[in-house]
């Protein structure tokens, strides 16, 4: 009989490549890619997608402890965290300014300067510097984050419905990324991404966040989210083409089945290894749906995804 | 691929004689093609009308099943790439690799683990799905005592791995009855293997590791011997290879129909990998990406659970959430004192839920409300989960007549909606509680005095 002939889809579309870091530090792209995660046979994959870590501007006082104890002394301080994950080998740091938070300290512009300043000077890796996720807080930590940040090419989030025009403003003014985010739903996505681009952000200057739900909460959701989104940008849609970005860690490490180790059922297993894979798991699935960053927080799973990107992205 | 009305309507025998309840043949066509009716209330097809029929309705990747009885285990019959395009149909089996050079003692050991494994899920028991003995030791003897006492502590479905016919042979003698996979015929054995599939009435595995093309060439020839449950073994056993191998035999069967490739795959993830979370990823990965039975070599609770969790997740029909449905739940033996606490229907909130209530021994009721199973944020987002509608939930279950007090606790990430909902329910005092589930208890505890 006749060779089997591969069936290859003919896309059009392209997802945006998106440079953060540069002048003086080092740079990373994502996107590009010509075909569904790692097809390598029908399209290009030009970036490697990106592993990146987690780093708060204060000591996490709700962590589990074998996060806890993984990271060490290190928690109490952005800088000596933010090195530290960069020798667990982290692609990008993403620092998280939850102190500004109502509910935590509620600190304002000054910290949030010292903690991008304390990032950016300890580690030479691209940056992502997301807010609180209140819609005030994000515009003033932003804004000053922004300001110190300048010249590095930093990504700011989250851009939502309700402030992202604060917040793509001064990314114009000093050259960085926006993140925009929207709630799981492909309409919202779009919209926001067309709002930002509207207000004159520049298609290679935005990443989406489409809102990451952890194995067993609402990973499936994200999962088909990603695919629609992917699709549509490879049928031609520019404004879903923005690479996206997975909170994995946060996600994950928020679940009982990660945080809990006594009082569970015995089928649970072992408690090390259950977390981790809840992270890894949610990670991986969210990469062969499309994902271009994930966030992690545990150094070995940030091994582990590693790894697997590694094979993942090796041409068969 | 389906037929038009019209296509069907030239097979039928154009007598119009209203057996199948309707005036003409053609208004019946239309029906069956709509799969509003079955062909077989035709009262005259002919026969080659009604194979031409079958071949058109048989699926582009054939339903196989493996094992007997109660647990039996069916792959295949999948009709798209992406699960949001209809849904996924038949979840991969999860069967788990015993050597036949193992002590019995462990292989009775890993048996028991496996089969009795279970956990609990939104209100479902998770469960693994079977064994696949492998012929490690070449030895007929040595691999039929093996098969013959892993039937013996379960009646899981099984699989047969041995290249050797007379071995395979050996095996099939003692545990046929429970309809085995064998696996596998390949370009040297398939002669024999197809013998003993017929023989016994076993599906039979097909491998070729040296392209699709020889992978064809093999189930044809099986096929044509007279064997039809297949499931194929393309050798892929590695991530990007896994993933670009199995995309593209779904994509040849459900965009090419390409009969000679529609079956359901088997895969291997622990053959490549280093540890049991490689082994355990690789096997998520292939969940999602499309196959149907899944042989693991290392076996664990905490390996088992997020892959069961992962395989429920992925194969859960995407538009129909599973729901609960709305009304006032008792978690324990609540009195009327005891708390009231608000949520959605969406099932996995539920669960969530009532799991911490009970957990934290705090016996109370729970109004839930109709989101159309949708979660509190995304419900609230799509304007579900409003004030007015809790409100609505509030009078409709009257759920005052349970409870002396006329407190509310709103759980998750709607705080928002306290003031509307004070206004909606002027005489209920509104309590904001934690965002997260299995912060319940701690919340109550810190703040319910009714």
């Amino acid at each position: 009989m006749a060779a089997v002939e591969m069936p290859v889809e003919k896309w059009t579309g392209k997802v945006h490549e998106v440079r953060l870091g540069g002048e003086g530090r080092k740079s990373i792209v994502v996107g590009g890619e010509t075909t569904l995660p790692f097809l390598h046979f029908e399209g290009s994959i030009p970036n490697r997608i990106a592993v990146a870590v987690e780093v708060q501007d204060q000591e996490p006082s709700d962590w589990a402890t074998s996060l806890v104890s993984a990271w060490g002394d290190v928690l109490r301080d952005p800088g000596a965290w933010a090195k530290k994950a960069a020798e667990f080998g982290a692609d990008i740091i993403v620092l998280r300014l939850r102190s500004a938070h109502p509910e935590e300290r509620n600190t304002g512009a000054a910290e949030a300067k010292a903690a991008v300043d304390k990032v950016l000077s300890a580690v030479d890796l691209p940056v992502i510097v997301l807010g609180p996720e209140v819609a005030e807080k994000d515009n003033e930590v932003l804004v000053a984050a922004s300001e110190v940040a300048r010249g590095s090419r930093v990504a700011l989030g989250n851009c939502m419905e309700k402030n992202y025009r604060t917040i793509a403003a001064t990314a114009i003014a000093d050259g960085h990324v926006v993140i925009a985010k929207t709630p799981i739903e492909i309409n919202l996505a779009k919209q926001l991404n067309i709002l930002i681009s509207d207000i004159g952000v520049p298609v290679d200057a935005i990443l989406m966040d489409p809102t990451t739900g952890a194995l067993g909460y609402g990973l499936e959701y994200s999962y088909s989210m990603m695919e629609r989104l992917h699709l549509a940008a490879l049928q031609g849609d520019a404004m879903t083409a923005m690479p996206m970005v997975c909170t994995v860690g946060e996600e994950a490490w928020r679940q009982k089945e990660a945080r809990v180790a006594e009082g569970v059922p015995a089928s649970w297993g072992d408690h090390e290894q259950r977390s981790l894979l809840w992270e890894e798991f949610t990670a991986i699935s969210l990469i062969n749906s499309g994902a271009d960053i994930v966030v992690l927080r545990h150094p070995k799973a940030v091994e582990v995804v590693k790894a697997t990107i590694d094979r993942l992205m090796s041409q068969v | 691929m389906a037929l038009t009305g019209i296509e069907i309507y030239k097979l039928l025998p154009k007598t119009n004689c209203k057996e199948c309840g309707f005036p003409t043949c053609l208004a019946f066509a239309m029906k069956v093609a709509a799969k509003a009716v079955e062909i077989s209330l035709c009262p005259d097809l002919s026969e080659e009308a009604k194979q031409a029929l079958e071949a058109a309705a048989r699926p582009p990747i054939r339903l196989v099943t493996i094992g007997a009885g109660e647990r039996k285990v069916e792959v295949g019959n999948e009709v798209v790439m992406f699960r949001h395009e209809k849904t996924f149909y038949h979840p991969p089996g999860l069967m788990f690799r015993v050597n036949d050079t193992a002590a019995p003692e462990e292989i009775a050991k890993l048996v028991e683990e496996v089969a009795s494994y279970s956990v609990e899920r939104v209100g479902m028991q998770l469960e693994l799905d079977g064994f696949a003995i492998d012929n490690k030791s070449g030895d007929a003897a040595a691999f039929a005592n093996c098969a013959e006492l892993v039937e013996s502590k379960t009646d899981l479905p099984l699989v047969l791995m041995s290249s050797d016919p007379a071995c395979m042979s050996a095996a099939l003698e003692k545990v046929a009855t429970g309809k085995p996979l064998l696996y596998a015929a390949n370009k040297d054995n398939s002669d024999k293997m197809v013998e003993l599939a017929l023989k016994y009435g076993c599906p039979l595995a097909v491998y070729a590791s040296d392209g699709l093309s020889e992978l064809a060439e093999l189930t044809e020839k099986v096929s044509e011997g007279g064997v039809e449950d297949i499931v194929i073994d393309p050798g892929a056993r590695d991530f990007a290879q896994s993933l670009t191998t199995l995309t593209q035999l779904r994509r040849l069967a459900l965009r090419k129909s390409f009969r000679p490739l529609g079956y359901p795959i088997i895969t291997f993830p622990g053959e490549a990998a280093a540890s049991a979370e490689e082994e355990a990823l690789l096997a998520g990965q292939q969940i999602a990406k499309y196959a149907g039975i899944i042989v693991l070599d290392r076996f664990s609770p905490s390996v088992a659970y997020p892959l069961l969790t992962l395989r429920l997740n992925i194969y859960i029909d995407p538009q129909k959430p599973i729901q609960m449905t709305p009304g006032v739940y008792q978690i324990g033996a609540p009195k009327e004192t005891s708390p009231l606490c608000v949520t959605t229907n969406f099932s996995l909130t539920y669960f969530s839920v009532a799991g911490e209530l009970e957990s934290s021994a705090w016996a109370s009721w729970l109004l839930v409300c109709d989101t159309e199973g949708l979660s509190v944020l995304t419900s609230w987002a799509a304007g579900k989960f409003d004030a007015e509608k809790i409100a609505k939930s509030v009078k409709e279950f009257d759920v005052a007549k349970n409870i002396s007090h006329r407190s509310l606790v709103l759980l998750g990430k709607v705080a928002v909606l306290r003031g509307e909902l004070e206004e909606e329910l002027p005489d209920w005092k509104i309590m904001v509680g934690p965002l997260e589930a299995m912060d319940i208890g701690g919340y109550l505890k810190q703040h319910w005095t009714a």
